[in-house]
This record gives structure tokens, sequence and C-alpha cells, in this order.
């Protein structure tokens, strides 16, 4: 037991977010106890498969720049990110690849030797790192291997199986936590001078999605429940290219258009040949034709509304179904072995070997860019107006000296609006706005992890934490907690246990298919009115719900139905944010309101909760916009292209 | 993808491709339940309606939806090990028939592909049992620690990049580094033994996938450094001459990882050590 006037920091998540800063923290002298609900090397973030993006040299020399990496992902978030952030985000980019570098993660080299780098969507420039189509997991272990000798050396403390369940918040902060151990079930407390939750995304709330089953969202929802603040919740990613799935659709990678692969159907409808005899000239290559600069590459939302309604619209999917082919066929043995990490998974699960044969893929849910709502402490760049956008190639206007962005160590960075608790990685709502780059949500978990950690070590140093909290206020949240399992397990059993109106497994399911039906590629008021009432009803049944298992030893059944809880919540505050968001912007498209509101929306979408009514209240809270003007977001579209948004900007 | 022409290309019993699997068809899920440490081992069977496309996963799902085994009583859900459902983070590590495998990367129409096949789930044996499928591999990630599998960093700083390296050699390291610590290594390797006491880990043998990952940090740059003493606790009790070159790991590793190439090359580096120690360099 730690003694009471020692610092302690707790990190509640093991992916890359987590990791990077327990490493931080660990390193600095103070002790991290790290949690996660599975092995931290199990962690989601294995699944990553294409890349992480940084400036680098090649680029450097041929215009490219931090600069121009900060431009791409305001501009791909659809100017919805406050800017200050991720100006210090890309600046710190190609210092990040360097550590990684370091503790030995196999980039793929050149043949000089140097690191190899790919194109990704949203870039003209090749800027993004890779270890073959398993970029994730190398990186995750990288970090897993350095925590696992600080662990060695008594500087981390693994809990490993145990979940969190609540924030110990203590005159509005927050000095702890309390979870369960999911082997043992024992609920106990925890004390800490400062929380960071990287627990992730909430891809399960909609089913099916890329993620892995631990991305329930729940923690997140847990800490919203708790008082904590969500920000842009309806911004959730919809990711073009996914083979679906019995239990899940699983990702193909954007790297496999950025190595070349190409997005086609048939031209004709109802063309019921094999794709290799449906000669070129009959093949509609649509993205290519319709965004001639970025073609395959044009950013996440704006590929899956196209191949959404070349499917759902025009009736021109592959066999008449929800599919297109993303074909790779034409790639040479070296570029397919580069992407090895993915072709195998394709032909695990569908059975075909892609170098042959074009894959046959669809839209997925796949990544979050709200999350929880965190404060920033702007650093020193602060031009009199903001730049218009910046010319692709054209050379950096500023350097990229640490602090510009965000001023480093300052206590307020990634901070929640509970002070003591912070969000990093894919649950903080920062850096991507409305929609995010490819290969960007790595960075900005290392990101987060390694130069928000300074803050976490700032605010330990700052404030009085944790001392002389009474034990009474942590026993407190252990009885609400346990209250919650024993109102779940004593209705184990009881009543008609396999009437889906009470099975959690049910519910689940029902949220999960109208989350996706109503709340994913095309959003309408009335569709989204439905689904509101829908969660409502669920909720209403969950009060009801019935465990399959009373046990109290590895209660899974427990685990999991207390999870569906939390996600209706989160749930419905996606819903809630897309209902009020009354405009189009990235991955929020309402067909009943198509175009971009600056004036009203270019805003953060705060969701709060009320545990008086359990219910969302959303309001729209200005953000920062100070460093790049607004502009259309077109990517180059010529004629013929959904049309979502304004005219084009000269500038793309 | 029901579709298709060509044969699926994961287990898939000879044969099998003119057959194709039939839709709608039943199996029967003979699993190996046990509802704690030191609780006795039972066997239930479980009817499965199989959906298109399943896998083991899918079929617990479906068995945890409403868990009613062949003879009609309701029991409590298989409890599982899952995480990425895309054979990438080695949590689903059963046996399957027998045979030690991801369960989430198995198709049932490869392994079932007809009406009543029968299809066992067992919990792997090297490991204790948690509760049903789940097991506590704990000791596979601590044996990393025993060849401190890490590259010993100067800290976080700013100090610029890696070493360079060929592109030979990053493959090389690569496939090494593709080690999902799923434990299929373990399971199948007849010098890898249950240890229940955390006390014995340390001189009993510390497994393939540890050795392999020796090899992979002794082969960085600046991961050499700590050759000599990953060296030494290989030469030591439980480190690599306890292995029979039964060569069973190599077969089973999901990652296709060359674990006897680097059993072999540990092992030269170990006799090197043990020489150079001799003659006290
Ligand atoms: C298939 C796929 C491919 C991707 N490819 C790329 C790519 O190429 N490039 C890119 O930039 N991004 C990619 N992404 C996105 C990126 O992988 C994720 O955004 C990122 O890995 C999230 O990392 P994280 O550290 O925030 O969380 P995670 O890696 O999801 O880790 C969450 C952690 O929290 C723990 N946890 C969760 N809940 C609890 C709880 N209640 N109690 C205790 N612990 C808990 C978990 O155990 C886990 O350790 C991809 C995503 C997917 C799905
Ligand atoms: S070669 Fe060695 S490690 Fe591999 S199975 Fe045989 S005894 Fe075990
Ligand atoms: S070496 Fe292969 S079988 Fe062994 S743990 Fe690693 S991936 Fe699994
Ligand atoms: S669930 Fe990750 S390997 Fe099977």
């Amino acid at each position: 037991m730690p003694g009471a006037n020692e610092k302690r920091v707790i990190v509640v998540g093991g992916g890359l977010a987590g990791l990077a800063a327990s490493i931080r923290v660990a390193e600095a002298g103070v002790p991290v106890d790290l949690f996660s609900v599975v092995p931290v090397k199990r962690s989601h973030s294995v699944c990553a498969q294409g890349g992480i993006n940084a400036c680098n040299d090649v680029a450097r020399q041929q215009g490219y720049s931090e600069y121009e990496h900060f431009d791409e992902t305001i501009y791909g978030g659809d100017f919805q990110a406050d800017q200050h952030p991720v100006l210090e985000m890309a600046n710190m980019a190609p210092r990040i690849i360097d550590l990684l570098d370091r503790m030995g993660v196999p980039f793929n080299r050149t043949s000089e030797g140097y690191r190899d780098l790919r194109l990704f969507g949203g870039s003209l420039f090749k800027r993004t790192h890779f270890a073959g189509a398993t970029t994730g997991q190398q990186l995750l272990y990288g970090l897993d291997e350095q925590t696992r000798r600080y662990e060695s050396e008594g500087k981390v403390t693994k809990y490993e199986f145990w979940e969190f369940l609540w924030p110990v918040v203590v005159d509005g902060k927050c000095v702890g936590i309390v979870a369960q151990d999911q082997r043992t079930m024992q609920i106990r407390s925890f004390r800490a001078d400062a929380v960071v939750m990287a627990t992730g995304g909430n891809g399960l709330v909609f089913g099916k999605s890329t993620q892995s089953v631990i991305c329930t969202g729940a923690a997140a929802a847990r800490c919203y429940q708790a008082g904590a603040w969500m920000g842009n919740p309806e911004m959730i990613q919809v990711h073009p290219t996914a083979i679906p799935g019995a239990d899940k659709t699983r990702l193909m990678s954007e790297s496999a258009r950025g190595e070349g692969g190409r997005v086609w159907v048939p031209r004709n409808k109802g063309d019921a040949r094999r794709p290799k005899d449906i000669p070129e000239g009959e093949r509609y290559y649509f993205l290519e034709e319709r965004y001639p600069k970025y073609k395959n590459l044009v950013p996440r939302d704006i590929a899956t509304r196209e191949i959404f309604s070349i499917c759902v619209n025009d009736g021109l999917g592959v066999g008449g179904q929800r599919q297109v082919y993303l074909d790779l066929t034409h790639l040479p043995a070296s570029t397919h072995h580069k992407l090895e990490g993915i072709l195998e998974i394709y032909k695990k699960f569908a059975g075909e070997d892609p170098q042959f044969e074009p894959m046959r893929i669809f839209p997925s849910v796949h990544y979050s860019m709200g999350g929880l709502y965190t404060s920033f402490a702007k650093g020193s760049y602060n031009p009199a107006e903001p730049r218009t956008k910046h010319l692709s190639g054209s050379g950096a206007p500023i350097g990229s000296a640490v602090g510009q962005g965000l001023l480093p160590g300052a206590p307020a960075n990634a901070m929640t609006n509970i002070p003591g608790l912070y969000a990093f990685g894919e649950v903080n709502f920062a850096y991507h706005g409305a929609n995010r780059l490819g290969a960007n949500a790595l960075l900005s978990c290392i990101f987060d992890g390694l130069f928000c950690g300074m803050s976490v070590l700032g605010h330990v140093a700052d404030g009085k934490g944790a001392a002389g909290v009474a034990q009474g206020e942590y026993d407190r949240v252990v009885a609400q907690e346990e209250a919650k399992v024993k109102a779940l397990t004593d209705n184990a059993g009881k009543g008609d246990s396999a009437s889906p109106e009470t099975n959690p497994y049910a519910i689940a399911k029902e949220m999960g298919d109208e989350m996706t039906e109503a709340c994913t590629v095309v959003r309408s008021e009335g569709r989204l009115k439905q689904a509101l009432a829908t969660l409502s009803s669920l909720k209403e049944r969950f009060k009801r719900v019935r465990l399959k298992d009373s046990a109290i030893w590895t209660n899974q059944s427990l685990l999991y139905t207390r999870a569906v809880g939390d996600m209706l919540t989160v749930a419905e505050a996606i819903a809630k944010g897309s209902l009020e968001r009354r405009e189009s912007r990235g991955a929020h498209y309402r067909e009943d309101f198509k175009e971009r509101n600056d004036d009203a929306f270019m805003k953060t979408t705060l969701a709060k909760y009320d545990p008086a009514t359990s219910s969302t209240s959303i309001e729209f809270v200005p953000i920062d916009a100070t460093l790049i003007k607004p502009t259309a977001r077109t990517y180059g579209k010529s004629e013929g292209a959904v049309s979502t948004k304004a005219a084009a900007s000269p500038h793309n | 993808m029901s579709t298709q022409t060509s044969a699926p290309t994961t287990g898939q019993p000879a044969g099998a491709a003119h057959n194709p699997p039939a839709v709608g068809r039943s199996v029967v899920f003979r699993i190996k339940r046990c509802q704690g440490p030191g609780q006795a081992s039972y066997w239930q069977d479980f009817k499965v309606k199989i959906p298109q496309n399943a896998n083991i996963i899918s079929c617990l799902q479906q068995i945890a939806l409403d868990p009613v085994t062949t003879d009609g009583t309701r029991t409590v859900p298989v409890v599982w090990d899952s995480g990425c459902l895309e054979e990438v983070c080695g949590s689903c590590t059963m046996l399957i028939n027998g045979k030690v495998r991801q369960s989430c990367s198995c198709l049932l129409d490869a392994i079932a592909p007809n009406e009543g096949d029968v299809v066992t789930l067992e919990p792997m044996s090297k490991f204790p049992v948690v509760r049903d499928l789940w097991v506590d591999r704990s000791r596979l990630f601590h044996n990393l620690a025993r060849v401190k599998a890490w590259v010993p960093i100067d800290g976080t700083y700013n100090l610029g990049s890696g070493p360079r390296e060929t592109p030979q050699d990053q493959e090389t390291r690569y496939v090494l580094s593709t080690c999902m610590s799923c434990g299929c290594c373990l399971e199948a390797c007849p010098q890898f033994n249950k240890e229940e006491k955390p006390a014995d880990w340390d001189h009993a043998f510390i497994g393939a996938h540890a050795i392999s990952q020796a090899r992979l940090f002794n082969t960085h740059g600046t991961g050499r450094e700590l050759a000599p003493q990953r060296l030494e606790v290989l030469a030591g009790r439980g480190g690599v001459n306890d292995c029979g070159n039964a060569q069973n790991c190599v077969k089973v590793c999901p990652k296709k990882i060359p674990l006897t190439e680097s059993i072999a090359a540990i092992g030269r580096a170990v006799t090197i050590h043990k020489i150079k120690q001799f003659f006290g360099a």
C-alpha cells in the first residue's frame, strides 16, 4: 500500500495512449498503477494496420512541413477541432517517430536503411510511417516492452483484468478510482493524485464495428455519468473499406489504397461477370473520376458517402448488394508483401486471395472522433489574424519548436472538466474534429501520453491531490458499485430468462442495429428522433434486465450486462448530438441540412449528463479557430460527386 | 462470401471444397467446463445453428444468448477470452478438436461443414483455468521479463532516431516481432509443463516464445546491449538447454515465426557466451 503522502498516478487503459502515459510518468519518478481489462499487450491498439503520420526529411525537401500536416488535419476534420492542440501534435510527430524507432519498432526500411513511407488519405505527400500492415501491433509492443521494463523496476504496477467502475470525485476533484477484479469479482478503491482515462473507443455501441470486443465505451460513459462532459459525441467515423462478418466487421486498411489499391464497381447495373472478365472500359472507378486530385485517397467520410451512394442510391453495388471492389490485383508482389498483414486477414475470413481476386468491401463503424471533453493551455504561437488555408507544398510559415501549440506541462492540457481526471487517446475528443485522417489516431494517442503526460505531472506537483482525503469518501463509491452489482445479480435467473425483452444480449443487439441504421452515414431529424425513442424504451427494458449467471467468480455475464447499461447512455449522447447539430460537417451528414453552417455550428458539441433525469443535454461552445481560417472542404471534387459542401475554394 | 469458387485457405479438410458446407446446419459443441480454480471439470454439449461465415466465437455468442444443453438443461453461459477477433491479439487461444489455435480465426465451414458435426472446445492445458475456456497466462508474460525483452533506451527525451537498419534485418526482426503471446507454442511443447505456483516459474522451462524474443532484441542495434544478461538467463535452469528439439512449437505458431531457427541461434549464442565466460572475457 502506498504511503499516505506518496504521490501516485492511475492510468486506466493500456493501449498506446495509456502505455505512453505510464512510461512518461514513471520515468519522472512518480509511481503508476496501470489498469486494463485485458493484458495490456492485447489492447485494441494491436489492431491498427496502416501507419502513423509525421513530417519527415523526404517530404520536407518536397515542400511538406509539420505545418502542412497541421493544416491537413484541421481541413480533414472540417474545421471542427480546436487548433492549438493539433499544431502541437503535428510539430511533435517527427520526434515521436524517432522515439519509437529507438524503442526498436521494426519500421519498414528503404534500401539505404532509412524509414520507408507510404501515402495515406487526405495528403498529397508520403508522410505515413509503417511496419508492414500491422503498425499498431508493432507500436503497442514497443511501448509494452518499455512498460514491462519499468514494471520489473517497480515503477509501474499492473492491474490486468481489473475493470474501472467509477472515478472517486471529492470536492470536485478526482482523487482515485473504484475498480473490480474480473476474476475474483472483488471491488475496491485506489487512491491517486491524478487519474488518466485512456480507455479507447466505443464501437460496440453500433453492434458490429472494426473494433475489438472490449471497445464498449463503458469506462468513458461512467466518467460521463459521474459529471465529466463529452465533446462531439456524434462524430463517429465510418471507414469506407471493411469486410462484413458474423461477429464483427474486419478492416481493410487505407494503406491498401495508399499502396495503389483502386475502388470500382461494374459500370453496368447487374453485370454478373467475374471481376476479371470485366474490361477496363466497363469498370467505374468512381472515386478517381470524381476526385481527380486525391482519387482513392479522399478522406474517409467522403469515400464512405460515395460508396454508400453508389450502392444504395445508384444500385451499382457488386451483385446488387452493398459491396464494392477494392482491387489490388494489378500491384506487384513486393507491394502485396508490404500489405501481408491485412491480406492474410482477408484470406482467412473471406476465403479468397486478394492478390488474384478483388476484395469485396463496404463501410463500417470504425472510430470515435468524439469522447470526453478536455481543455488545453495555448502555446506561444498566436498570430494577430488566422492565416488563409496553407497552399500544399509551399513550405512552412513557422518552425516546429516545442510549445507553440500548447504550453508544455500545463495541468490544463487534456484534462476533463473534473480537475485531476484526464482523457488520453481515442477517448479524448480533441484533434480530429469532424473526421479523422488515416494514421493520425496512433499519433494522437502517443502524443497524449508523452506530451500531456507532462501535464499530469504538472497537476500532481501543483495540487494537494489525494493526501488527507478521508477513507469514507472511497468506501462510499465502493458501496455504490457493490449495490449496482447486487441489483443485477439479485435479478439473475428470475422470471423468463430466455425472453428477449429482458435479455442483455438482445437489448445490446437492438441498440446496435438502431444506432447503425439511424446514426452512421446518413442522418435525419425524423430517423434520429425515432432512434431516441427506441433508446429510451431499451433503457426501460434494461431496468428489468435478467442476468444468466449469478456466480460470484469470473461472472462475464455480469460484466457484459453492466457495460450494456453504460453503452445505452453513450448511444443517447451520440444520437442527441446528431439531432441537435442541424448541419453537415465531416462524418456527420444530415440529409435534411446538407450544408456546413459555420455561424451556428463551427463549435464543439458539449454533452452533459443530468443524474436526476438520467438524460443528456446538448450545448454548443466556441472552438479555437485562431490559426487557420475555415474554407469550403471539397478535396477538388468534380461534377457528379455527392454534393455535400459549398463551392470549391481556389486552393483545393 | 459463400458464392466463392476458390477454396478457403484455412484448415480446410481435403475434399471439402467440393462439398460446400450445408447452409442452416446445426453443429454440436462439446465444451469442457470448470467453474473455477480447484473445481472439477465436466463436459456439456450445446447445439448451435450455424450462422453464415461463423467462427467459433460467434457460436459461443449464440450459446451465451440462451445457454441450454442438448439434453435440455438450462445452464450458465460459457466463459471465454477474446479481443480483436482477427487473430492479432492472441486472447482467444484454446484447444479446438484437440488442436491449439485461435478460436476467432477458426471458421465453422472449414472444421464442421456437415449437419451434426461435433466440435470440442477445451481450455489450454498448460495454464491454470480461471473459468471454463479462460486460462491465466501471466507466466507467459513473466517469462518475457526474465529475458529482458526490451530495448534499454535512455528515456523518452528527444535524442534523434534509432540505428539505421537494412531492409533484410528489418524483415527478420519484423517477423519475430509479430509474436502475439498467444501461447500455442507453449501448449504444444513437451518440455513446457503447467506450473501453478509463480515461485516455480523462474526455473521452469521458459518457452519458445521467450527464446525467440531474446533473439529479436539481441539482433537490435541497441537491444544487444543486454544480450549477455539474456544469455545468462537462457544458459541457466529452464533455459534453452531444456528444449528437447521436438519442434512442435514451430508447427503450431499461427504467425509462422521461425521458432526452431531462433532456438538454434540462441543455442549457439549461449555456447559462445559460456566459452567467453570460461576464458574470463
Ligand atoms: C482495425 C483498426 C485499424 C486501425 N488502424 C489505424 C492506423 O493504421 N493508424 C491510426 O492512426 N489509427 C488506426 N486505428 C485507430 C487506432 O487503432 C485507435 O484509435 C487507437 O489504437 C486507440 O488507442 P487507445 O490507446 O486510445 O485505446 P485502446 O488501444 O483501445 O486501449 C484501451 C485500453 O483501455 C482498457 N480499458 C477499457 N475499458 C476499461 C475499463 N473499464 N477498465 C479498465 N481498463 C479498460 C483496455 O483494456 C485497453 O487497455 C485503427 C483502428 C482499428 C479498429
Ligand atoms: S523445439 Fe523446444 S521449445 Fe519447441 S516444442 Fe520442442 S521442446 Fe518445446
Ligand atoms: S511464438 Fe507463435 S505460438 Fe508462440 S506465443 Fe508467439 S505467436 Fe504464439
Ligand atoms: S480474439 Fe484476438 S486473436 Fe482471436
